[in-house]
């Protein structure tokens, strides 16, 4: 099992705070709107990938389970 | 294989295979329901379709739409076999949509078929609902052509008085814009919300109209399915190529002296369909496949071209709904493609970002480019922002106008130059070859 981010596009609002607490695998393209780094969530940031989608206002950050890895 | 023993003839084969869908039409005339039965035969249903055999024959039918190897005439392309197999193994009863909101300015082709051939297409609806187990079908079409839903609902009457469809089939009115065409956003405006785009998951096939497993196919797809059924998988492999078997109706428009909707086998070489529609009127510089979600290819790349799904992807181009314009050499491709972009911007549901502000930027970088020169750095700007925009919308519609303009600095790199060093072209005043809605008719 590994995770991976994704944003759901609709519910996304461009608040940034998910560039902000995990600039490492999320940028913000010229509107505010976040770009997510392709691959699968490094071990390491596993704790501040959840913790970026609990801060979304929206709650469009989704950290999705993926088979294998 | 067939679900009832004999295997009927189709009326084409005698005079070779085409056309399949409109066989046994006159010239611009109407199928009613005697005359669609006196051609193909009666709809190929067991009698009792809560029986076990029944529930057999449902699940050899999807056998045989597997061996035909239909896939969706929507643009998408995907197996319709494999998409019915899906839904039947969902939970509960499904559904079945037919999809006949016809969202690409550019295509003729659902609604010739709805208008003149509704019971080949209404077949193909009660086909599927009985393929998955369905208790509802709808058959979607834009709200405003009334006389299209009209004609619709006439047909539907004539075959609940004749007792012909198993399940009961609503007719579904859709606004008309682009991005309302799009499944999620067809299953969103039957379960009475807004009609746009969702979020996907929950897929449709697992959870659309009222939660129920659904399945929604192009119109086109589901007369196809009617065929499939009466004559086989054998037959309708008789036409078209291994990798692309059978029909599809494509609509031609542009520089050509018979725009309008053929039906050709699959793998035909796109200059082969030019000719069929009449042959150019004026040198075509390049040929637009696959609609405003589609692709410029050079003339002389596009003209060998097999019009297929695997043939297009193999020039970088994709089928869409079998949509063919000829862009003649005195217009101006990057015009056209500004046009159509802008009008695909003003199309955004305006539920993603990316979408809602990134496409009237692409839509500007173009114009600037087309009608200003562009100040020497447009096609990089046009490039930077198709790799910023591409596969973040919810729906396709952002990834529709970014290949379409990807594919125009491809074909009409010259122009560009040009453009950046000497302004316009004289094209740019040429009258537009893309119709967009708003535009007057021109066929």
């Amino acid at each position: 099992m590994s995770q991976r981010l994704r944003v759901n596009p609709i519910m996304c609002a461009g608040h940034g705070m998910c560039a902000e607490l995990l600039p490492e695998l999320i940028t913000l393209d010229p509107w505010g709107y976040p770009i997510i780094a392709r691959g699968p969530v490094p071990d390491e940031l596993t704790p501040m990938a959840s913790r970026a989608a609990a801060a979304c206002p929206t709650l469009a950050l989704l950290i999705v389970e993926e088979e294998g890895r | 294989m067939t679900l009832l023993a004999p295997r009927p003839v189709h009326p084409g084969r005698a005079q070779g295979h085409l056309p399949r869908l409109l066989a046994g039409l006159a010239d611009g005339s109407r199928a009613g329901l005697h005359l669609h039965e006196a051609t193909f035969g009666p709809l190929p249903l067991p009698a009792e379709p809560a029986s076990a055999a029944a529930r057999r024959a449902a699940s050899r039918l999807i056998d045989v739409v597997e061996r035909s190897g239909l896939t969706g005439r929507g643009g998408a392309g995907f197996p319709t076999g494999r998409k019915l197999r899906s839904v039947a193994a969902g939970h509960g009863p499904a559904v079945v949509v037919a999809n006949g909101c016809e969202g690409e300015p550019a295509s003729r082709k659902d609604r010739l078929l709805l208008s003149r051939a509704p019971h080949l297409v209404l077949d193909g609806v009660a086909l599927a609902a009985f393929a998955v187990g369905a208790s509802q079908a709808y058959v979607a079409v834009h709200a405003g052509e009334e006389r299209l839903a009209a004609g619709l609902e006439a047909a539907v009457q004539a075959r609940e008085v004749a007792g012909i469809d198993p399940v009961p089939v609503r007719i579904v009115r859709v606004e008309p814009r682009y991005v309302a065409s799009e499944q999620t956003a067809i299953v969103q405006r039957i379960n009475d919300g807004p009609g746009l785009p969702t979020f996907t998951p929950p897929r449709t096939h697992e959870r659309g109209v009222g939660g129920r497993p659904t399945a929604v196919n192009n119109v086109e797809t589901l007369a196809h399915l009617a065929l499939i059924a009466r004559y086989g998988n054998s037959w309708f492999r008789q036409a078209g190529v291994p990798s692309a078997p059978g029909t599809a109706l494509v609509t031609v428009s542009g520089s050509v002296a018979r725009p309008g909707v053929y039906e050709i086998e699959l793998g035909t070489p796109a200059g082969e369909v030019l000719m069929i529609a009449g042959g150019p009127t004026e040198r075509p510089q390049a040929i637009l496949v696959g609609g405003y979600f589609g692709t410029w290819l050079p003339a002389e790349a596009a003209w060998p071209a097999p019009l297929s799904h695997p043939g297009l992807r193999s020039v970088g181009a994709a089928m869409g709904a079998g949509i063919i314009v000829a862009l003649p050499e005195s217009s101006c491709g990057l015009a056209e493609t500004a046009r159509v972009v802008r009008y695909l911007a003003d199309e955004s549901a305006g539920q993603c970002g990316p979408c809602a502000f990134g496409l009237p930027a692409l839509a500007d970088a173009l114009a600037d480019l087309a009608y200003h020169g562009g100040r020497g750095d447009a096609a990089e700007r046009i490039s930077r922002l198709i790799r910023l925009i591409e596969g973040r919308g919810a729906c396709r519609h952002p990834d529709g106008a970014t290949q379409l303009a990807g594919s125009a600095l491809a074909a009409f790199g010259d122009d560009a130059r040009w453009h950046g060093r000497r302004g316009p072209c004289h094209g740019v005043q040429r009258p537009p070859v893309l119709p967009v809605p708003g535009d007057v008719e021109y066929w």
